[in-house]
């Protein structure tokens, strides 16, 4: 097992057929430290996003090499993928919840993705992650009836209750307010430490740019700069 | 429910919770499913009532052998003559016990102003009591008196009311084709789809009514057979005996069967009730697909929600099929109600043998759930569009 989470080399990712082929990202090369918190940033079109699902097996790799929790996926078959998702939590900038269940319920499919279990366990943990996201009122709410903020924060637990090995945000601070955003991130920090868990992040929130341990910028497709936080 | 559905699936029952988020699309689904149980079930009821308006004429015989032409052998009220010398040639068998002639025609029979019913007569023999059902023995004998007759209480367009105290020591009255004749007791038959009731009179009072039959053609021939002999190899050896093709030779199971099938499959109405049968299927699969499709649609990003965090597609499947089996689970129950009463109302107003019987109710409950599980098959291709990579 080596100390990164994340190993991509010389990756080429393009879009379209024919003349109208489009190359998004080109020869791109990044390292992520085991339990560490990487920002994403960039201008749009920049590629970002395009790097943020190609790592999260959202994509399949068309050149180069990305290897993912010591997992090779550039020859992976969709069956890998779906296998290696489950290993990967996901926060979207639009929460994505399921309008016809509770708060409970959207964060218990994080759970139920691993098949069965302990109910009273998976109950358990359902409640302390949506408690310590400040939620503890809110469980058996629908989406309808939460205001935005906590929408996402329902979407943050639904990604952390099953302990992922990494998290892949993109802009998950964009509907919370300034306390609720830092206590977010702070708590990926301490995941990152307690539990080892990796953060790769896509935000343009200069409030928590001091918090993260790397910060790559992109740009045409390519990365540009890339500064670790300072010990 | 949802506690329980959880712990049947042991997993968030998804499809549950979606279908009755939004109630107003659930109570439509379920009363497309209804309605299309509905067109299934009055065709289907509809069908079997002519099957079963088929089969009570036969029951009035015991189950040996039937004899009948060749020419028009298919249905019982349709029959050509055939030569009553047959019914002699088949008594030299040996395991022919005995035989009678049946003679049956269909007349008008103008009851009253403005009322008029399609009567299918059946001349029998009174003393021919050991080959017709028990429950007949004592009013066929009745019938040696002349003009005499026992009428159908179901008889169409008919207040039958006044003749059911009919009985032999006193006759109720009623002109039929200028005869006077007496009713000395009734029967159960209907007319089915065919006439409006069926009469039965002795086989003298047949030749008053029908002067241009004879005796010596008959519309059928039965054949009671010894005990223990066997119908098929009986049946085989008459047929050997008599000349070729002239005599159409089965058992009264084979003939009703033989009935039952032309109706249904060479008759337009049978085949009638059949495309209408096809058409509820396809109307009850046209509204699931339309209500689980239009559910997949709204909720493709969180199906690509859930693709992203690793559920496979036997996990869409399941929710899918789930809603598929809740919404045919619950909207066969009103279909089922408004066809009972459909049927319980069509039988009053046409005295058809319309019902419902426990098999066709499973069958379309079972016909229901495979429908609506076809919907939701063919409504998974909507989730394509869930792609969770478009999801960032």
């Amino acid at each position: 097992m080596t100390d990164a989470a994340i190993s991509v080399s010389g990756l080429d990712h393009f879009f379209g057929e024919g003349e109208a082929r489009k190359q998004a990202l080109f020869e791109v090369n990044l390292e992520v430290a085991r339990g560490s918190l990487t920002i994403l940033m960039g201008p749009s079109g920049s590629g970002k996003t395009t790097l943020l699902t190609l790592m999260g097996c959202l994509r399949a790799v068309q050149a180069g090499s990305i290897r993912l929790l010591d997992r090779e996926l550039s020859s992976s078959d969709e069956s890998l993928r779906i296998d290696m998702r489950r290993r990967l939590g996901f926060i979207f900038q639009a929460h994505n919840l399921h309008d016809s269940l509770t708060a409970r319920q959207n964060v218990m499919m994080g759970l139920q993705v691993h098949g069965r279990g302990d109910p009273t366990r998976q109950a358990l943990a359902v409640d302390h992650v949506l408690q310590r996201l400040g939620l503890g009122e809110r469980l058996d709410y629908l989406p309808a009836n939460l205001s935005g903020g906590q929408k996402q924060r329902v979407a943050i637990a639904r990604a952390l209750v099953s302990n992922p090995d990494i998290i892949f945000a993109d802009e998950p601070t964009a509907a919370l307010d300034a306390v609720s955003g830092l206590a977010a991130v702070q708590l990926f920090k301490d995941l990152g430490r307690a539990r080892g868990t990796t953060t790769v992040m896509v935000t343009h929130d200069p409030r928590i740019l001091d918090l993260a341990d790397r910060v790559v910028t992109l740009e045409d497709g390519r990365i540009v700069n890339s500064r670790h936080a300072p010990v | 429910m949802t506690a329980f559905l959880t712990r049947l699936f042991g997993r968030l029952p998804v499809g549950y919770l979606q279908l009755t988020h939004n109630r107003g699309r659930l109570l439509a689904a379920l009363a497309g499913v209804a309605f299309a149980n509905v067109l299934v079930f009055v065709q289907l009821g509809l069908a079997g009532a002519m099957a079963e308006s088929v089969a009570i004429p036969y029951r009035l015989f015991k189950p040996d052998l039937l004899l009948v032409s060749p020419a028009e052998s298919e249905v019982l009220s349709d029959a050509a003559t055939l030569p009553r010398q047959r019914l002699y040639q088949a008594m030299v068998h040996p395991d022919i016990k005995g035989g009678t002639s049946i003679y049956m025609a269909r007349a008008t029979w103008i009851s009253g102003r403005n009322a008029s019913s399609s009567i299918q007569f059946f001349g029998l023999a009174p003393d021919a009591t050991p080959f017709f059902q028990d429950a007949l023995a004592a009013p066929l004998v009745s019938l040696s008196l002349p003009d005499t007759a026992l009428v159908d209480t179901l008889t169409r367009f008919v207040d039958m009311q006044s003749y059911a105290k009919a009985h032999p020591e006193a006759p109720v009255p009623f002109e039929f084709q200028n005869r006077q004749l007496g009713a000395v007791g009734t029967v159960s038959i209907g007319g089915g789809f065919g006439g409006d009731g069926v009469f039965l009179v002795s086989d003298q009072t047949f030749f008053r009514l029908f002067p241009k039959r004879s005796s010596a053609t008959p519309s059928h021939i039965l054949l009671a057979l010894a005990p223990g002999a066997d119908p098929t190899r009986v049946a085989a050896e008459l047929a050997r005996a008599f000349p070729p093709d002239t005599v159409r030779i089965r058992t009264v199971t084979q003939a009703t069967g033989q009935e039952i099938r032309h109706q249904m499959t060479k008759r337009p109405t049978g085949l009638v009730f059949a495309f209408g049968v096809l058409i509820g299927v396809i109307v009850g699969i046209v509204i699931a697909y339309q209500v689980l499709s239009a559910d997949v649609a709204d909720h493709v990003r969180e199906y690509a929600t859930f693709k992203a965090m690793g559920f496979r597609q036997r996990f869409f499947v399941s929710i899918i099929l789930e809603e598929a089996i809740i919404l045919a689970a619950i909207g066969f129950w009103p279909g089922l109600a408004f066809s009972h009463l459909f049927y319980t109302t069509l039988a009053s107003l046409t005295n058809i043998p319309i019902f419902m019987t426990p098999e066709r109710a499973v069958a379309v409950f079972f016909g229901t759930i495979i429908a609506c599980s076809v919907s939701g098959l063919l409504a998974m291709r909507k989730l394509a569009a869930a792609e969770p990579a478009e999801l960032f």
